[in-house]
């Protein structure tokens, strides 16, 4: 059953050394306001796994900035420049993996699967210390799940048994996230109550979800 | 022809590979202009991998939607008919064989269809994002860019050099100088560009042109 709590006390969940997995593409769909929590209470040495690491400036950018993070999973870190010159520095460590190989192992591990057999990555550096399997005459990479200890959302809409609603682009990482980690944060636009969202509605079942965080217009979620 | 005039051929020619219905995806830069100058006739249905089909042109200054950007990070739209999905849903369309055609930039293609547009040791490492399941699921991928590169040095080689994003995917490349088909046999130019002659394509070209 989710329970609605304010910013600090679901970031409170959140300790040095734990590997977190963040919803968002380049910006869009990140929950801002719990990544700025977690700047402002300097939490060190996290694993982080998302599809990239922001646009510099943005929230997502700033876990990397002000230096939360010990290593970083993610697709694509081009948007970033703070996370290459980290990289490049030996200050970071980061893992590239192809960005549905990335989704398809958060939801394997969230499906209760051990592994899946994918074609990409076939022939370059992805296949390195990975084992082939032939299928059908068609060679594939053996792919591993990957969980974390907490997943932080951003979501359009909840009601009060945690069911989500997304918007557009925005839901990308999001739902997937909400399947493969021990406690599942999500940051809301709208809070409502039960039945107010159609069960046809629903794309994150309120069961995968702990904590609802209600998003405050800007000038108060500012924590500097 | 100047310049400008031959990459609008490039872009325009890009489109020209399109049937009616297909679903495309379209790469960052040169790629993303094919959306613009599609034939008469021909509708295409755009895929973006961050989540979403029906890919509309930019939104107009001031009616952006900070929830509908595309694989870029630009303000985008969604068309009627258009549907948003999460990623594992939008790898599935891309792994599984549902998007027609992607259209990619590459720093070097091979005569064996093999690319590189990911990364330069030492130098560019952004990540490959979602190219290499693009460019191993997608039915047909093209490669579109300028033939050589900005500093002259050749990018359709007899071997990729740099890191590959897939091996033996690559159909067609069309650059500013000419259509390259991807064959078993080697790369066939098929067609130029208006002023241009396959000698001139050829010494722009490490591999052998048939």
């Amino acid at each position: 059953m989710a329970q609605l709590v304010k910013t600090e006390e679901a970031i409170s969940k959140i300790q040095d050394g734990m590997t977190i997995m963040v919803g968002g593409f380049i910006g869009c769909g990140i929950p801002e306001q719990l990544l700025e929590a977690i700047c402002h209470k300097q939490v060190k040495e996290l694993t982080i796994i998302a599809n990239d690491t922001g646009i510099l400036g943005d929230a997502m950018s700033q876990l990397i900035v002000k230096r939360c993070a010990r290593k970083v999973m993610a697709s694509h870190i081009g948007t970033n420049k703070e996370t290459g010159r980290q990289m490049t520095a030996g200050e970071l460590e980061v893992q590239l993996v192809p960005q549905g190989t990335l989704i398809e192992q958060i939801r394997a591990a969230g499906s209760g699967l051990g592994g899946f057999l994918t074609p990409t990555g076939i022939g370059t550096v992805v296949e390195e210390g990975k084992q082939k399997l032939v299928i059908n005459s068609t060679e594939y990479l053996l792919e591993l799940p990957i969980r974390a200890d907490i997943a932080l959302l951003n979501a359009y809409k909840a009601d009060k048994a945690g069911n989500l609603v997304y918007r557009r682009s925005a839901r990308n990482f999001n739902p997937i996230i909400a399947m493969a980690a021990d406690v599942i944060i999500a940051q809301v636009d709208h809070i409502v109550e039960e039945g107010e969202i159609d069960p046809d509605e629903v794309m994150t079942p309120g069961i995968f979800v702990d904590y609802l965080v209600q998003k405050q217009p800007r000038e108060v979620s500012n924590l500097d | 022809m100047t310049k400008e005039a031959r990459m609008d051929w490039l872009v325009r020619r890009v489109a020209q590979e399109f049937k009616n219905g297909d679903v495309v995806n379209l790469g960052i830069g040169i790629p993303t202009k094919v959306a613009g100058v599609l034939p008469e006739g021909i509708k295409i249905i755009l895929q973006s991998e961050n989540g979403y089909l029906g890919g509309g042109p930019a939104p107009e200054k001031g009616k952006e939607d900070p929830n509908t950007v595309n694989a870029g990070g630009q303000y985008a739209t969604i068309l009627p008919g258009g549907c948003s999905f999460d990623s594992a849903t939008s790898f599935a369309i891309i792994r599984g064989g549902h998007v027609d055609v992607t259209v990619l930039g590459a720093l070097q293609v091979d005569e064996e269809g093999n690319l590189a547009n990911w990364m330069i040791p030492g130098k560019l490492v952004p990540g490959m994002g979602g190219a290499m399941d693009l460019v191993v699921g997608a039915r047909r991928v093209i490669v579109a860019m300028e033939h050589i590169a900005k500093d002259g040095s050749f990018k359709i080689l007899k071997q990729c050099t740099l890191p590959l994003t897939a091996a033996k995917q690559v159909n067609l490349i069309v650059t500013d100088m000419g259509v390259i088909e991807v064959t078993p046999q080697g790369l066939v130019l098929k067609e130029l560009a208006p002023g241009i002659t396959f000698e001139e394509v050829q010494a722009c070209t490490e591999a052998s042109l048939i």
